[in-house]
Parts: structure tokens; C-alpha cells; sequence
């Protein structure tokens, strides 16, 4: 069976020619990049042609941001690091529908005696500027807001924020995982002092991420050792990851706006058939979104029962039910949102990548009422 | 992805029994939608009191779906009095096993049995009914089917409480009773956290002493108002004074028949000092919140 992979937000392939670049970086050219040898020595220029492929793609400088391990590490490093370097104040605004990259070490805080503000969302999943802007003050160490969100794909006003963040002389780092590459960023002319991403979300490969800094942040290392990325991030590089992510990037550059419009094009299509197919679904999230991102909910059934009746088809997707999560309770960003309980058990999350074809979207469109009906014989309460 | 054994997903994939009993003796029905499953069962019976026909509709994912299904199997043919002896745990190993995350499952389709023979003897009610007191609000589950998941499965930890029954999976703010009752099940005298009560009445230097406060306001007293929209926030400590403010609005809660200083006194008092006693920060003081009482 063919499997068709709708679960782009969650990781997605690595591309092709990613893959052929990191190869020859593992059994033949794996000298360490801070060695004295030639044979180390030449790793290092890769590296610096991977960060010049990076900086293309965020429109930033060379020396603008460090590698990571991950955009769960970025997100951490700008959080303690802001912290350790702005010793004197004691609040920090976040908004209640962060990854919870974003949201466990804010809570963290919050039980070492740091004031904690979680900015609130509309029905869309708008951001509540009004609150943003009562909420930044002089005490205020660090906005820390995502660019899009990935469960819904609603696109926050990153520029809007960094500017008013600015005003008021806080930090602003923002958790860009699920932006970068599907929206074009000039980190040249952003207010962003600080912004996340991942390798495995841009058909790069898992485990490396980028912590953008710009340059003047006031910033503490979060990992401490040796003298890698000058004193910022210390670790030994991720030398094949680091390559790949930025072949990934360039790919990404090179592509985004054809792939956007195919990519937008076959989300409309699958979530305009989904919703006029199958009663009683709606859709989670307002515009503006990602081209490639569909939150939809179908009520009276639930969210994992109908992945596995996906999985079957072969069909992958993600979900914000409880028993998805392994929690109890739905998803907090459909709940933040105001989203109805009965809804937010049954929402399945469709997200789409360059790779995805119409006549995937065309057997999805197909199947999908079929498991809808077939589950809602089951429930009880499904009007007879 | 949930580990799940074949005959699971065969029942999920192929239920059995699905629908309802037309003019059924039995209705037992659990669950709801906001709780994420929930399951209706309906059961006739024949000439000689052995179920004769059982029928389910369940909402809920596939374990939710699968339990009910095995469950309507193993029941037809059986007396009432040899029905009213399934347990959970024979649900489950029914279907060779559930992941401990889902065994809350089995536990609904033994409550749903147990609410239909219930409605076939008394003719009286069909849902199930809360017995005891409730110490999961966000869940509504009660400290007698807490005792009762944890006396027949012999349990030893809140997360498998937890994963029984769904108790102390909302917000967490009951885990500390949930771990009293786990306590008193296993016979050990009752007492609250172990940090906390050990330090409780020790001599303790001044950073300790705050240290504690801000401990139990995390543990004890954050949780619950985070569930209900609303936060705390200790600002200073002088002396025997604890000052703090209060965030958000807490609509519903059930805590707001009192007020929300004198419910963070009391557990202050209950876990650092008798002599503890709290103020609300002017800040705080001033904003319409639905806690002050």
C-alpha cells in the first residue's frame, strides 16, 4: 500500500539532494571541523557554506545565528539564555498556544518566582494584540510568541509584535519551525531579536536547528563547554546535519513560492471537498494560515479513531484528541481557541508538502466521508 | 503510535454488536463527549434471566470502540449475577492486553455493565452514578472509584490511577489526594506530600522556609486555579506575612464559594507554618476577579 503523507508539521521527508550532500560527511570526510589538520580543517569550510546557504534564506548575516540541535533546543536556549543575561527583570509574556518547546520551560520559570503571561487567542486563533500590548512593560525580560502555529497554521503578525516588543525594550524571540520556508523572512529588516528553526520540518534532516540572534542580543549560552560557534553554542558540530540543513535551505529558497502555490492549491482543494462532503466538520483556524495546513473537526467521533481508520488507507495525519497525546485532555491550542470539547476530540490536523500529489488529495477526498459515517454508526450521539 | 495487539484492532476495525436493543432491559450509559469517550449499552434477556442480545454505541477512540465490543461478546449468554463479576482487568486481558494509558477504557465498559444491570433491577437510573465525594472535578471522578480501581487492579501510583480512571489527568490538582488514597489502600498511615510534611514543623532557616512556600503554591494551589484560567503569583514573603496576587478570571469554579486568600492560607498553614498568614498584593487587590467571594 502507498503511503500518502499528510503530517508535514510533524517532520517531513528529506529531500533527495539533501541526502546526497550529507552522505560523503559520515565514512570519508568526517574530520572535526575545530582540528588543526587539513583533513578537519576542510570540514569547516562546508560548514561556513552551509551557514552562507542558511543566511540566504533568512535574509540575515553569515554570523547572525548558531546550529542547534534542534529547534526544541533553540527555543530553550533563547528562553534561559534572555533570562540569564537580563538578570533584573522578572516577566515574561508567551501566548497560550505555543509548542510546548515554548510553553514547559515558561512554566519552568513560573515555579522559580518568574511572572508568567500567556496572551490569549480569538475563536480564528488570532493573537489577542490588545492584551499584547497591556501586557509588555518596562519589567518585562521577553516576548517569546510563535511566527505560525502548527496546529492550525494561523500566522501570528511576527513584525507587529517585534515592534511593539521593541518599544518597550524587551526581548523578542519567536519560534519560526513551521514558518521558515513556506513564508519568505527578511531577518535584515525585522524587529525579531531571536528566532527558532528546525532542519526536519524543511525537508532537512532531524536533529539540527538554527537559533538566529541578532546581532547586539544580549544573550548566555545555554550549553556550556568548548569554544564552538565562537563561545555561543558549545558542542562538537553536527557536521552532516548542519550541511543538509542548509541544502535545505537553499532548496527552500529556490522554491518557495511555485511549491507554495501547488501546496495551497491542493489544501484548498482536500479541506473544501472534506467540509462540504462530511456533515457536521468545520475548520479550525482563520486567515491569515499556512498554504499548507488544515485543522478540521469532525463532531460526535474522535480524533485517533479516525487516524487509524486513515492509517489503513495509508493515509497519515495528526490529531488534537486526548488519546493522541497520550494526555487526557484535547489539544490546549483548539481549547484556547474557545473550540468546543466535542469538537476538539474529533479534530484532525492535514498538513501538505511539495511532495504531495492531486491524486493523493483526490483518494483522501474520496475516503474520508466513508470513515466518517462508518465511525458515527458507532457513536451514541449522532442523531438517529 | 499506541501499541496495540491484533484482536484490538480486528474489534475496532470489525466491531461487534453495534446499535441498540430494541426494548432493551438494561441501559447503562457513561462517559460524555467533553470527557472524550463514552459508551451506551443496551441488553435483553431470554426466558431463563441470561442475556440474551447486548448492543453498544460507543465515542471514543479505538481501544474505547474495541473494549465495547469484547465486552458485549463476553457478556451474552451469562447470567446477570456471572456478568456482574467481569472486571475491568478481564476486559482487557480479553483483548490480550491494553497500554496502561488506555486501561481507563476497560474501566468504562465495567461501569457501563454495572449501570445497565443496575437499570434492568431498580428500573431507576441508566447513567452511571457518582458515589462518594468527587476529587477529580476536572474528570468528576470520586474517591470510591478511585479506592475501588486501585483494590482491583492493585495499584501503586498516581500516574496508574491516573491511567485507571482518568483522576488527576486534568489539571492535577488532586494528586496529592489521589496519593492519600493510594496510601490508605496499602494500609499506610494517611499524610500529605512527603517534602513538605517532613519539613512542616522543623526549624527551618529563612530561605527555606520561602522555598517551601513557593513550593506548595506550585504544587498545591497553582494547579487548580491554571485549570480554571486564573494564576498566583507569590510576591514577597516579610516575616509571617505571605503576599500574593491573584490573575485571571475563574468562572465556575467551584472554589469560588470561598475566598481564594483564605483557601491559600489554609494550605500554607497545612504544609509550611501555622503562623502563615496571606495578603493579596494591591495590584491584585484592585482587579474584578470572581475568587474574592
Amino acid at each position: 500500500m502507498k503511503t500518502i503523507y499528510f503530517d508535514n508539521n510533524a517532520t517531513t521527508k528529506v529531500a533527495e539532494e539533501v541526502l546526497e550532500e550529507m552522505t560523503p560527511y559520515f565514512c570519508e570526510l568526517y574530520g572535526n571541523p575545530s582540528s588543526m589538520h587539513t583533513f578537519g580543517g576542510r570540514i569547516a569550510e562546508k560548514i561556513r557554506n552551509a551557514r552562507q546557504q542558511a543566511a540566504c534564506l533568512l535574509g540575515c548575516e553569515p554570523s547572525d545565528f548558531v546550529f542547534t540541535s534542534g529547534v526544541t533546543e533553540s527555543d530553550n536556549a533563547a528562553i534561559m539564555g534572555t533570562l540569564a543575561a537580563v538578570p533584573n527583570k522578572r516577566k515574561l509574556v508567551t501566548s497560550r498556544v505555543e509548542h510546548p518547546a515554548v510553553l514547559a520551560p515558561c512554566r519552568d520559570l513560573e515555579a522559580h518566582g518568574y511572572t508568567v503571561v500567556e496572551i490569549g487567542v480569538d475563536k480564528q486563533g488570532r493573537l489577542d494584540m490588545d492584551q499584547l500590548e497591556q501586557q509588555v512593560d518596562e519589567e518585562t525580560a521577553l516576548v517569546t510568541i510563535m511566527y505560525a502555529n502548527n496546529e492550525t497554521g494561523v500566522i501570528f503578525p511576527a513584525e507587529a509584535i517585534a515592534e511593539l516588543v521593541k518599544s518597550r525594550g524587551a526581548v523578542f524571540h519567536t519560534d519560526a519551525v513551521q514558518a521558515v520556508g513556506k513564508i519568505p523572512l527578511n531577518l535584515s529588516t525585522s524587529n525579531a531579536d531571536l528566532l527558532s528553526l528546525s532542519g526536519h520540518k524543511l525537508h532537512g534532516p532531524k536533529g539540527v536547528g538554527v537559533l538566529y540572534i541578532k546581532k547586539g542580543t544580549r544573550l548566555s549560552p545555554y550549553m556550556k563547554g568548548g569554544h564552538q560557534e565562537v563561545g555561543r553554542r558549545a558542542g562538537t558540530e553536527n557536521v552532516a546535519g548542519i550541511i543538509g540543513l542548509g541544502k535545505a535551505c537553499e532548496l527552500a529558497a529556490e522554491a518557495m513560492n511555485e511549491e507554495n502555490k501547488k501546496v495551497k492549491y491542493l489544501r484548498d482543494k482536500l479541506e473544501e471537498a472534506i467540509l462540504r462532503t462530511c456533515p457536521d466538520s468545520r475548520l479550525n483556524g482563520g486567515e491569515p494560515r499556512l498554504p499548507n495546513t488544515s485543522n478540521i473537526s469532525f463532531e460526535y467521533i474522535e480524533g485517533e479513531a479516525i487516524l487509524l481508520m486513515l492509517d489503513k488507507y495509508g493515509i497519515c495525519a495528526s490529531s488534537g484528541s486526548a488519546c493522541t497525546s497520550g494526555s487526557l485532555e484535547p489539544s490546549h491550542v483548539l481549547r484556547a481557541m474557545g473550540v468546543p470539547f466535542t469538537a476538539a476530540h474529533g479534530s484532525v490536523r492535514f498538513s501538505l508538502s511539495r511532495y504531495n500529489t492531486e491524486d493523493e488529495v483526490e483518494y483522501t477526498i474520496g475516503v474520508m466521508p466513508q470513515i466518517v459515517k462508518r465511525l458515527r454508526e458507532l457513536s451514541p450521539f449522532v442523531a438517529k | 503510535m499506541w501499541e496495540y495487539t491484533d484482536k484490538l484492532k480486528e474489534h475496532f476495525f470489525n466491531p461487534r454488536n453495534v446499535g441498540e436493543v430494541a426494548d432493551p432491559d438494561g441501559v447503562g450509559e457513561v462517559g460524555s463527549l467533553a470527557c472524550g469517550d463514552a459508551l451506551k449499552l443496551t441488553f435483553k434477556l431470554d426466558g431463563d434471566g441470561r442475556i440474551k442480545d447486548a448492543k453498544f454505541k460507543t465515542f471514543g477512540c479505538a481501544s474505547a470502540i474495541a473494549t465495547s465490543s469484547v465486552l458485549t461478546e463476553m457478556i451474552r449468554g451469562k447470567t446477570l449475577e456471572e456478568a456482574a463479576k467481569v472486571t475491568n482487568k478481564d476486559i482487557a486481558d480479553y483483548l490480550g492486553g491494553l497500554p496502561e494509558q488506555k486501561m481507563h477504557c476497560s474501566v468504562m465498559g465495567r461501569e457501563a455493565l454495572e449501570a445497565a444491570i443496575e437499570n434492568y433491577r431498580t428500573g431507576g437510573r441508566k447513567k452511571h452514578e457518582l458515589e462518594g465525594e468527587v476529587v477529580c472535578t476536572c474528570f468528576g471522578v470520586t474517591d470510591k472509584e478511585i479506592e475501588r480501581v486501585i483494590r482491583e487492579n492493585n495499584l501503586k501510583t498516581v500516574e496508574q490511577v491516573t491511567n485507571y480512571c482518568k483522576a488527576g489527568g486534568g489539571c492535577g490538582g488532586c494528586k496529592g489526594q489521589i496519593e492519600r488514597i493510594i496510601e490508605e489502600a496499602a494500609g499506610a498511615k494517611a499524610k500529605s506530600r512527603a517534602v513538605p510534611a517532613l519539613l512542616k514543623g522543623q526549624k527551618l532557616t529563612n530561605i527555606q522556609r520561602i522555598q517551601l512556600i513557593q513550593q506548595t503554591v506550585n504544587e498545591q494551589i497553582r494547579p487548580a486555579l491554571r485549570a480554571h484560567g486564573g494564576n498566583i503569583e507569590l510576591i514577597d514573603v516579610e516575616g509571617n506575612k505571605v503576599i500574593v496576587g491573584f490573575r485571571g478570571m475563574c468562572a465556575q469554579c467551584r472554589l469560588a464559594e470561598f475566598t481564594m486568600k483564605d483557601v491559600v492560607e489554609a494550605r500554607l498553614r497545612e504544609f509550611v507554618s501555622d503562623e502563615l498568614y496571606v495578603e493579596e498584593d494591591a495590584d491584585s487587590a484592585r482587579q474584578p476577579h470572581n475568587h474574592r467571594g
